[in-house]
């Protein structure tokens, strides 16, 4: 290659990278922007509000938007719902779906293909909406905040994204506890589950963050206005503008722009995801687990 | 050493989604063709003894019966109980006769579907935000994740990585709430811009022509980098020899990820597309129904809400069944369909 050649390929490659890096950049920051948007205005002043009309940063902090929806019991309310259905929620979704995805992840199991295919076949056809909230109605949980839980129960592809990772443990594992003659329930408990943790921490946050989303099965299987979780009262007050229902709150003072209310509510419903995301990303970029079975 | 990271992870994810389409097609295959049975007659006495050996292999598996046993119970209940419930459609239903004491109707209620002028709006509208689905959003992850995969500087891209994964985790209320105050009509960011620089401000979230546009954006803004993932995890696994050997010829950059990166994601583009044409009604209740109000019905409203609608909020429960039936029969017919094609490209992989 001559001389010339290469230095036109670097001149190409140069102009290439800085394109490249240069719309990713813009990437980033569209998908940012929004955000940082809701954040900077949740806490700007009621003049600057009025004044500026592309506000990132606010250039005097105010706290009066939260102080007033912190005001009322409305929102604590709807924050501790939803706290209450995250935690239990992935915990009972998590046990069950571990269960079946161990039973499921053994090769010698009589059967296994037909319960396979029974689940999978979930994914492809359902009974869709109406039957399925009959069945939730004859339950009796309808307007319990258990209706927000036991039919998401399993989530068939986290049940098979774990069954694949059971499956890919080395089978020695198991048989030389079988040896030691723990039981079935020994293995998983005491075997199995430790050296998943990685892939069981991942599968948790998704369902963690599946349970903080909810949103649908609220509206649909709860009534009573006062068991909404926060998602169904962010649209309460954003997009039906419904306001906030602040009689008899101890907030005294001239309440603040209605905007700046409602992006503080938006702030106060996103920050408990982006407060378990960096954990989700460890989980995701890495985690080394170091085999208990030699070889 | 068992290395977790993110690419087995995907890995797996992809490799699952390939075994449930072949998987399928095999199930789909064999209702068509019966399996010929080449086994040799077995004898009373094979018989019984393989059956006792399958009976001893469940009797040493009980421990595991019982652990998979609410999982089964679950998905008997909530998604095999609703299926059967599908039969409502074909009824008069009542709550208060039930299942068992409703009259019967056979399709008058799919005729009713079928027949009304809503249908067709429902359908155009359903059919119009798939086309957006296939055409504009799924091909911006993988320009997406070509771009990252050229990135040489990891702390760039783990940083642009992190960022355009956030919004993925949150929910639709919070996506179109941020939204809905950017584009309100007064104090919204957006019509503030296009104050300034002398345009007309734009009713965008009551207005028909407005709705396909900010459903798609939205979707993009939502997925669009999460989508990435998947590609990433592909292009990890292409040969480096192919770069040199293209390089040598005096390749440039572009054309390297033209010739070389995308050739070899090809597969699972297509795995991608065939799952997305499989999904071709699930365009989001939740977010479609965020979005939707009066004045962009005509355009927005899709099976899913309409279910809704008719069936939880005015209470005509068989009615909807019925339209949730035909949206599920139509999404079945389109896996298969898929997965058909799928066969057909796999074969044409093999060279």
């Amino acid at each position: 290659m001559s001389k010339k050649a290469t230095a036109r390929i670097s001149v190409g490659s140069k102009i290439f990278d800085t394109i490249n890096y240069t719309l990713l950049g813009l990437m980033g920051l569209v998908t940012i922007l929004p955000f940082i948007h809701v954040v900077g205005s949740s806490f700007a002043t009621s003049a600057e509000i009025a004044s500026t009309k592309f506000l990132l940063f606010p250039t005097k902090f105010s706290l009066d938007a939260y102080r007033f929806i912190f005001s009322t019991d409305t929102i604590f309310r709807a924050l501790g719902i939803s706290v209450f259905v995250t935690f239990l929620g992935t915990l009972w979704s998590m046990f069950f779906s571990v269960l079946t995805a161990y039973g499921l992840s053994r090769r010698d199991l009589v059967g296994r293909r037909a319960l396979n295919f029974l689940i999978v076949f979930t994914m492809l056809f359902n009974g869709g909406m109406i039957p399925t909230f009959l069945v939730v109605q004859q339950t009796g949980l309808l307007n319990s905040l258990w209706a927000l839980i036991i039919p998401v129960t399993i989530n068939a592809f986290n049940m098979i994204i774990l069954r694949s990772f059971f499956m890919n443990l080395p089978q020695g594992l198991e048989e030389s506890a079988k040896i030691d003659g723990a039981s079935d329930f020994g293995i998983l408990f005491r075997i199995v589950i430790p050296v998943s943790m990685p892939s069981i921490a991942t599968i948790s946050l998704f369902y963690a963050v599946t349970y903080w989303n909810t949103y649908m099965h609220a509206i649909l299987y709860l009534s009573d206005s006062t068991k909404w979780p926060v998602q169904v009262l962010l649209r309460q007050i954003v997009v039906l503008a419904s306001g906030f229902n602040y009689d008899g709150a101890a907030y005294t003072d001239v309440p603040p722009p209605e905007v700046t209310v409602k992006m503080a509510t938006i702030v106060v419903a996103t920050v408990p995801v982006l407060l378990v995301y960096p954990f989700l990303q460890k989980y995701f970029a890495k985690g080394a687990l170091l085999g208990s079975v030699k070889g | 050493m068992i290395i977790y990271d993110e690419t087995l992870f995907i890995y797996l994810s992809i490799k699952l989604a390939f075994n449930l389409v072949k998987k399928w097609g095999f199930a789909m295959a064999s209702i068509a063709i019966p399996r010929t049975k080449s086994k040799k007659k077995m004898t009373a006495v094979d018989r019984k003894k393989r059956r006792s050996e399958t009976w001893r292999r469940i009797k040493r598996n009980k421990l595991i019966y019982l652990m998979i046993l609410p999982g089964v119970i679950y998905f008997l209940v909530f998604k095999y109980l609703p299926m059967y419930g599908l039969i409502i459609s074909f009824q008069d239903y009542k709550p208060y006769l039930g299942i068992t004491g409703s009259e019967w109707v056979g399709f008058a209620h799919f005729e009713r579907l079928f027949t009304s002028p809503e249908f067709w709006m429902i359908f155009r509208n359903t059919l119009g935000l798939f086309a957006l689905q296939i055409f504009i959003y799924f091909p911006i992850p993988i320009i997406i994740s070509l771009m990252l995969n050229e990135v040489r500087h990891s702390l760039y891209k783990r940083g642009i990585q992190t960022i355009i994964y956030i919004p993925h985790f949150m929910s639709w209320v919070v996506i179109v709430s941020i939204s809905f105050v950017m584009l309100t009509l007064d104090g919204g960011i957006i019509n503030s811009l296009l104050e300034t620089f002398g345009f007309e401000k734009i009713n965008f979230l009551m207005s028909a022509e407005w709705f396909r546009p900010i459903y798609i954006i939205q979707v993009i803004w939502r997925e669009a980098g999460w989508g990435t993932i998947v590609f990433l995890a592909a292009i990890t696994a292409v040969d480096p020899q192919l770069y040199e050997a293209a390089r040598i010829d005096g390749a440039n950059r572009f054309r390297q990820m033209w010739h070389i990166t995308l050739p070899s994601i090809r597969s699972v583009i297509i795995v991608l597309l065939i799952l997305k044409i499989g999904n071709v009604l699930e365009l989001g209740f939740e977010h479609v129904y965020l979005l939707l109000n009066a004045s962009n019905r005509s355009v927005g409203e899709i099976f899913d809400t309409y279910v809704y609608v008719a069936g939880l909020q005015q209470g005509q429960f068989s009615y909807s069944a019925a339209v949730g039936f035909f949206k599920g029969i139509v999404g079945l017919i389109m896996v298969v369909i898929a997965n058909k094609l799928a066969k057909a490209f796999n074969e044409e992989g093999i060279y």
